[in-house]
């Protein structure tokens, strides 16, 4: 049976008819204020740039809450490729060389080159990648300490250690005179926190000379931690599930993990997880390698940057400096989404501790000065690839018995690969 | 005998239902717990702050859950709707009218029905960047309209349920072939088509992929999104577990109340089988 021609026509305008009513996105008018988009997962940012929204009627923000992680790395350039990013995205600083090298991102110097000063240089240098651009500008930043339940350590005897060796020995004290608890857990979910103990010890993953990557996943300081935690999770002596599950933050609350090697971050995280504590925290700086010279790495922190592919790349730049360097702006930051700023001017004004910590008045005096023994860090365009190495190659290592050593090899071995795939040139 | 034998088949049978049901069970529990008690108390004993937990998540973010839970009403809604009117009419189509071509858009459906819905997000983004569409609406429903399960289904169904006596009779007594497909052959498909309508309906609602690619306005993001930017916060805040598990179970309920409205056509979808058979 032969369908008319007409009725067919007819149906499928009817159904495009019916498809084009449900749309129509608001177009903004030419001479309206600028409207930038901009994607960021902080909590309760949206407060901050209603400020800014608030002072600046010529330019409005608009905030979009995404989800934080590799997705919206993907997300980013997905949209990128699309021809349609937003405008201003918060951005890790270990994904900034994956989206410089795939053009996501602009270099943004002409406008933000001047505030060099107001970050710490092992800051500044994860922005412009160690070359004279400028790629997106530094929000916060996560220098690695040492967290510690104060009454339980005084309940068992314990000293707050001030070396990996004293932290070893302090971590089978606990277990010999408290069998059901840990002083930590070598976490194989947590490539962040892993790569901020490599950092502390002196690690240097990628390197970049002219073209050519230098790639060292596997360099003598990683082995040095990693052979320490291999030997810590053997023995027992330390947990070995990973943070970030509910078991985890049971473990928390019940007193079963009686410390955490975390950053400065922390206070918001066991506020959120283990409400119960407060103020039964107190933080000291990392066990050290060499107690001499005291050093640590970074876990976490962002960047606002600038995509390539914005049309209003100068607000945006103005916005970006704003947000991240603007006394009143960088306050609003750390009240309203509980960031440790990497603006060290404000770093320095913080004067009151996290409310979780009412016991330690002087953290922020304290974190100041830890956060200045940052040692720097060249990240490289697929810390995805190497971390998600990390979490198959640390799990099955954990499960197989406890050598952890191996598995740098793995995550070396994948990085180089991909970067290969990939058509950087990678040198020996 | 018999009865001797059918305890075992139940008791298999309850077990799959308690397999199923306990993960719904603990939502329902988690989700009268305080942040506290989520990670504190033993599993199954009912926390007190039920209506705290539906209080905060109706004011996070001035109460932008509700916005969420409209955002996937509408995508599973009026998506659902259209592909089971264009399943309806697509199956009938194929199952009633003999054309050059037939059998190639059948097989090309039932490719279709294998490809995972996953892999396409990234192409449809890529198409829908290209004519302006991405971040709108219109850019989660077109591609939901389109369900190759849903006309491969309705095609079977039609070509059961509709018997070719009552379409050639229709056709004697001088009725048009859109009268046959809207007196006739449809409402003697309706069973069909509201399996194809809730099929829609719960894989639009649980879709994640395609709105994830798609949206970058969180105003626009349905309720798996929304959840999940209330999850992924950053390694710097914790997740706000219990608004993501109190905003799970709220989410579920329209589903539920679904499956109770519309379960009485398949029993009749049930009964005519059987008459048949």
């Amino acid at each position: 049976m032969r369908l008319d021609i007409a009725k067919k026509a007819l149906a499928l305008g009817l159904g495009l008819a019916l498809l084009a009513g449900c749309g129509g996105g608001a177009e903004q008018s030419a001479d309206g204020p600028v409207e930038l988009s901009f994607w960021a997962w902080a909590p309760d940012i949206d407060k901050v740039v209603d400020k800014w929204n608030a002072a600046h009627p010529e330019t409005k923000v608009v905030f979009s809450k995404q989800a934080q992680g590799d997705d919206l790395v993907t997300k980013l350039l997905t949209s990128a490729k699309g021809g349609n990013p937003p405008d201003l995205a918060q951005v890790e600083f270990q994904a900034l060389p994956t989206l410089v090298s795939n053009d996501v991102l602009a270099d943004i110097s002409e406008g933000a080159a001047s505030a060099k000063d107001k970050f710490a240089p092992g800051i500044w240098d994860q922005v412009t990648l160690g070359g004279s651009g400028v790629y997106a500008v530094p929000q916060d930043s996560g220098p690695m300490m040492f967290y510690y339940r104060a009454d339980l350590f005084e309940q068992y005897g314990l000293k707050v250690p001030t070396t990996w060796d004293e932290y070893a020995q302090t971590a089978r004290d606990l277990r010999a005179k408290a069998p059901d608890k840990f002083l930590g857990t070598f976490s194989s979910n947590d490539p962040g926190w892993f790569a901020g103990l490599a950092q502390q010890a002196g690690a240097s993953w990628w390197g970049v000379d002219g073209d050519t990557w230098k790639v060292s996943v596997d360099d003598a300081a990683t082995k040095k931690v990693a052979q320490y935690w291999s030997g810590l999770v053997a023995e027992g002596a330390v947990d070995k599930s990973p943070m970030y599950t509910p078991e985890w933050n049971k473990a928390l609350n019940d007193g079963t993990q009686i410390g955490w090697l975390s950053a400065v971050w922390a206070p918001g995280v066991l506020k959120g997880n283990a409400e119960s504590t407060q103020g039964k925290w107190a933080m000291a700086p990392m066990p050290q390698w060499d107690a001499a010279k005291p050093r640590t790495g970074n876990w976490g922190g962002s960047t606002t940057a600038v995509t390539a592919g914005s049309k209003k790349q100068k607000a945006a730049t103005e916005f970006a400096l704003w947000l991240n360097t603007d006394p009143a702006a960088v306050e609003a930051l750390v009240k309203e989404c509980g960031i440790y700023p990497a603006a060290t001017s404000a770093q320095e004004a913080l004067s009151q501790p996290p409310a979780f910590f009412p016991n330690q008045p002087d953290f922020y005096t304290l974190a100041a000065k830890i956060a200045a023994t940052s040692s720097g860090f060249t990240w490289g365009p697929n810390v995805n690839v190497t971390y998600t190495a990390y979490k198959n190659a640390m799990a099955e290592a954990i499960s197989a018995g406890g050598d952890l050593v191996p598995t740098l090899a793995k995550m070396q071995g994948a990085t180089v690969d991909d970067m290969k795939a990939n058509g950087f040139t990678v040198g020996g | 005998m018999r009865t001797r034998l059918g305890g075992f088949p139940t008791f298999v049978l309850l077990l799959g239902a308690a397999y199923c049901l306990f993960p719904v069970a603990w939502v329902l529990i988690a989700a009268t717990k305080s942040t506290g008690e989520l990670f504190s108390t033993t599993t199954l004993s009912v926390g007190s702050s039920l209506v705290a937990n539906l209080g905060e998540l109706d004011s996070y973010r001035d109460g932008v859950f509700w916005r969420w839970m409209a955002n996937s009403a509408l995508y599973a809604g009026v998506g659902a709707l259209l592909s089971a009117a264009l399943s309806g009419v697509t199956g009938y189509a194929l199952a009633k009218y003999s054309f050059r071509g037939r059998a190639l858009i059948f097989n090309a459906l039932i490719a279709g029905v294998l490809v995972p819905a996953v892999v396409l997000a990234i192409p449809q983004y890529l198409l829908m960047s290209k004519i302006g569409l991405t971040d709108t609406y219109l850019s989660v429903l077109v591609p939901s309209v389109v369900s190759p399960y849903g006309i491969y289904l309705a095609r079977i169904y039609a070509a059961a349920s509709v018997p070719e006596d009552v379409i050639e009779a229709a056709r004697t007594d001088g009725a048009g072939e859109a009268r046959i497909l809207g007196s006739i052959a449809l409402p003697m498909m309706v069973p069909g088509l509201v399996t194809v309508f809730l099929f829609q309906f719960v894989s639009i609602w649980n879709n994640f992929m395609l709105p994830y690619i798609m949206l970058g306005d969180d105003g626009k993001f349905p309720v798996t999104l929304g959840l999940y930017t209330m999850l992924k916060q950053g390694n710097t805040t914790p997740a706000l577990y219990t608004l993501v598990v109190t905003g799970s179970l709220v989410s579920v309920l329209p589903l539920i109340a679904l499956f109770l409205t519309l379960q009485r056509y398949w029993r009749i979808d049930l009964l005519s089988g059987a008459v048949k058979a």
